[in-house]
């Protein structure tokens, strides 16, 4: 009767991953949003796919309903579209062949990564052709040395770190999707996650990018170096357009150097007054081990204690951080954060809390806190706002929306990454009401404005925000944005419906 | 109220890769991440149940090992030990020493410290033994009660719930006794801060197996450390047609 531990936590993990739920479909986007029209785009017909068989083959070219569901339906399951053709390339100029016969015939084409994106950009509105990045999944060089890595666009986050980890590398981002999103859904979304904080946005860490435009030029911008000021950095243009401008084929990525030495703490707080003071400790006492502050409140913590079973090591208080250092000297860090840790608690800013070093209990705070996106998905219709407020309203959209909404709302939620601004809101109702919409939209967009946040810290705009985009942006500024659209892609078939204002 | 010892020993991580060293005489475990043994952790979960139950009076734990050893320890205070003792084993010495020395130690220890109950982890996830529980009760000659999944303290005596080979079995045991905990005994907790911060100033004690005249020469030599046999990569393939043309390729089907 030797049951071994490995085997048993891998087996326990690997239940708990497959237990997602299995729910109705959403309705279709065209039904849920009739104010929005399908654009002059063509309709998908058998020359069009026989053109894709023969540049694909017949096994890249997915044109059963069945076989385009999952590419249809976006991760939070909010909105739907009907796309009966979903193109599979392989390389650069397979997409450049097919973005190139998409522009001269007026097919509108929706790019997706891993389809983890929260602001349904990644599937299509009508029945847009999606193409779908996720056999362009070839690490093409790694430089030891300068910590370069270059992969095509499809490599899936998760597995550019484990191969970089073995390297003695990591890659500078980290998110809960990692396990599915692409490194191409990354950089077109600029996506942020846990670690901004330490290694900053992917405007610096992305050295190059390689993307065809619109009507099937390449336009090669691989740099792998760390200065390039030769012209316009069109790499940024790329880096956050969500798939407006153009499709990234391939990624240079700095990666730095994988810390030696790594510490987790989970606290317990009474207020978000706690949470702050933490913060600026954390920040003057850790400073340069700090990787990660993050922050959530007890109903966002419930959502993975009720809905995943997963438990908390700690009791029951109003707020929680995460804390991590990242080093590479265990004495000295675990010196620092002892001397945090010891400093906070003695104050009473920190109520109670737990520490750790050790790889398994780890993991299971960062489970804590991850998973809180996809426990959300049990609660039923989620309105999910991404939003980047000054350090000390971080918190206040929660208290108000929760008093707006009363007993409309069965949960009104909120964590995220306290150190880079940033709070995830999360209001939670049974199932999906125009009225209840009307109640939270425009009113969130225009609070966050008035405390001249940003409606979009690192989700994006997506289908879901392109009306609100003006809350954030001045007139002169969405105006130039468009002009630049049209100039890259005056047929508008790239990712329609999405980013800008019609 | 009885007097209970834990074991705790430090492994390599559960969540790390184990690496073969080059020379095969062993595993790499340089900057590598250790832990205690999950099952030892189960162990002093248990104990530390017992004494906010009022069942244990005191607890200690004690590490066989090199002198980060003294990690363990600390992490076992944190969860509610009251002292420690660390029995200093380091080099090539560590790398022979095995359960019929850890136990003679424990029993020498148990008896010294006047200890009524022992538990320990029923393996520990290096070497995989599930012998130090057995073979310490054997040299105390006490009852042992292994794979425990659930322990109840009589007046004299323990009733045990043992995880056997295709259900449950419940024993009674006599007290003194040497308990091996099985996975499902308990949920370890996490040390919590105050506990962290009391867990510096509890003492730990350092001896040597010399000092408790236990002789722990080498009884086995070690031949060869291999890796498992790597399973090869899978691919994934396109569709159907390639799938049973790989199939016939390999000679799988006909
Ligand atoms: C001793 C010395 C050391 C230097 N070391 C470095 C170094 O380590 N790294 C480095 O990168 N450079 C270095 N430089 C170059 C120079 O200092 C930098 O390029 C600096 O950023 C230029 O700033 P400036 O205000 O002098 O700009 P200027 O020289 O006045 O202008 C530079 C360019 O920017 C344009 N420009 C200036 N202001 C504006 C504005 N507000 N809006 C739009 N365009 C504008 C100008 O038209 C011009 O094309 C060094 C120069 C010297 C003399
Ligand atoms: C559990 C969970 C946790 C998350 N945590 C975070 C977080 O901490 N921080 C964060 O920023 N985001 C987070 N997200 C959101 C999401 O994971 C990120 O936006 C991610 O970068 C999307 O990558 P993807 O490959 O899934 O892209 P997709 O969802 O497939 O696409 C996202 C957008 O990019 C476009 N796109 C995708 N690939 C390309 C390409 N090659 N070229 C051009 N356009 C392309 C799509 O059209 C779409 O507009 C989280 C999501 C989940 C489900």
């Amino acid at each position: 009767m030797l049951v071994n531990f490995k085997r048993v936590t891998t087996l326990v993990s690997f239940i708990r991953r497959c237990s997602t739920l299995s729910k109705s479909l959403p309705e279709l986007t065209k039904d849920r949003y009739p104010n929005i029209k399908r654009g002059d785009y063509a309709e998908l017909n058998q020359n069009h796919l026989d053109y894709f068989h023969g540049l694909l083959g017949q096994n890249r070219v997915l044109s059963d309903p069945s076989d385009c569901e999952m590419y249809n339906i976006d991760f939070i399951k909010g909105v739907r579209g009907y796309s009966q053709c979903v193109l599979k390339p392989q390389t650069t100029e397979e997409v450049s062949k097919i973005l190139s016969f998409c522009n001269q015939h007026r097919l509108a084409v929706c790019p997706q990564g891993g389809n983890t994106g929260l602001v349904g950009g990644s599937v299509p509105v009508f029945d847009e052709i999606v193409l779908s990045t996720s056999l362009m999944n070839n690490i093409i060089s790694i430089d030891n040395i300068s910590g370069v890595v270059v992969c095509e666009a499809g490599c899936i986050l998760e597995s550019l770190d484990d191969v970089l980890r073995e390297k003695g590398l990591m890659m500078p981002l980290d998110l809960g999707a990692k396990g599915s999103c692409n490194i191409g859904g990354n950089v077109s979304t600029n996506a942020g996650g846990l670690r901004l904080l330490r290694y900053g946005n992917l405007h610096g860490s992305v050295l190059g990018i390689e993307a065809v435009k619109a009507n099937g030029d390449v336009i090669d911008c691989l740099s792998t170096l760390k200065k390039d000021n030769t012209g316009y950095h069109l790499k940024h243009l790329f880096i956050g357009s969500e798939g407006t401008l153009g499709i990234v084929t391939k990624v240079a990525v700095h990666g730095p150097s994988k810390p030696k030495s790594l510490n987790l703490a989970l606290l317990g707080l009474h207020s978000f007054e706690n949470i702050l003071q933490t913060y600026e400790r954390a920040k003057n006492d850790l400073s340069e081990i700090l990787s990660s502050c993050e922050m959530m409140d007890e109903r966002s913590l419930d959502v993975v204690t009720s809905h995943l079973k997963l438990k908390s090591p700690i009791g029951d208080f109003p707020f929680y951080m995460v804390v991590e250092t990242s080093g590479s000297n265990e004495k000295h860090d675990e010196e620092k954060l002892n001397a945090f840790l010891e400093g906070v608690m003695s104050e009473g800013i920190v109520a109670d809390g737990t520490v750790t070093n050790e790889p398994g209990k780890m993991r299971a705070i960062w489970d804590l806190r991850e998973r809180i996106t996809e426990g959300l998905l049990h609660d039923g219709y989620l309105f999910k706002y991404d939003i980047s407020l000054p350090i000390k309203e971080f918190y206040s959209l929660v208290p108000k929306m929760k008093e707006r909404l009363g007993s409309d709302a069965s949960r009104v939620s909120g964590y995220g990454h306290i150190g880079d601004g940033n709070i995830h809101l999360n209001i939670s109702v049974p199932e999906f009401s125009p009225d209840i919409l009307k109640k939270v939209e425009p009113y969130v967009y225009e609070l966050t404005s008035t405390y001249k946040g940003s409606i979009s810290a690192e989700h994006g705009v997506g289908f879901r925000k392109p009306p609100y985009i003006h809350y954030s942006k001045s007139e002169n500024a969405i105006s130039l944005m468009k002009d630049l659209k049209k100039m890259m892609d005056p047929n508008g078939i790239l990712n329609p419906y999405k980013v800008l204002p019609s | 109220m009885v007097r209970v010892l834990v074991g705790v020993k430090r492994v390599i991580d559960y969540a790390v890769k184990i690496r073969v060293k080059p020379d095969k005489m062993g595993v790499v475990t340089d900057g590598v991440k250790h832990s205690m043994n999950p099952f030892d952790e189960i162990a002093v979960e248990e104990a530390v149940r017992m004494k906010e139950k009022k069942v244990a009076s005191e607890i200690i734990a004690v590490s066989c090992g090199p002198p980060q050893s003294q990690e363990v320890i600390r992490t076992a205070l944190a969860m509610g030990v009251d002292k420690g003792i660390h029995v200093e084993v380091s080099g090539s010495e560590y790398e022979t020493l095995q359960p019929i020395h850890v136990s003679k130690i424990l029993a020498k220890i148990a008896q010294k410290e006047n200890v009524d109950l022992i538990i320990v982890g029923k393996q520990a996830i290096d070497d995989d033994s599930n012998q130090t529980a057995q073979m310490t009760a054997a040299v105390l000659n006490w009852p042992q009660a292994t794979f425990a999944s659930k322990v109840e303290k009589g007046d004299k005596e323990l009733t045990v719930t043992r995880e056997v080979d295709g259900g449950l079995e419940t024993i009674k045991c006599k007290i003194p006794a040497v308990i091996s905990a099985d996975l499902r005994l308990n949920e370890p907790r996490y040390a919590t801060l105050p506990n962290i911060m009391k867990a510096k100033k509890k003492p730990i004690t350092k001896m040597t197996p010399q000092d408790l005249g236990v002789d722990i020469s080498p009884r086995i030599k070690i031949l060869s450390v291999e890796d498992p046999p790597v399973r090869q990569a899978g691919v994934i393939l396109p569709d159907v047609d390639s799938l049973v043309t790989k199939l016939k390729e390999g000679g799988h089907i006909p």
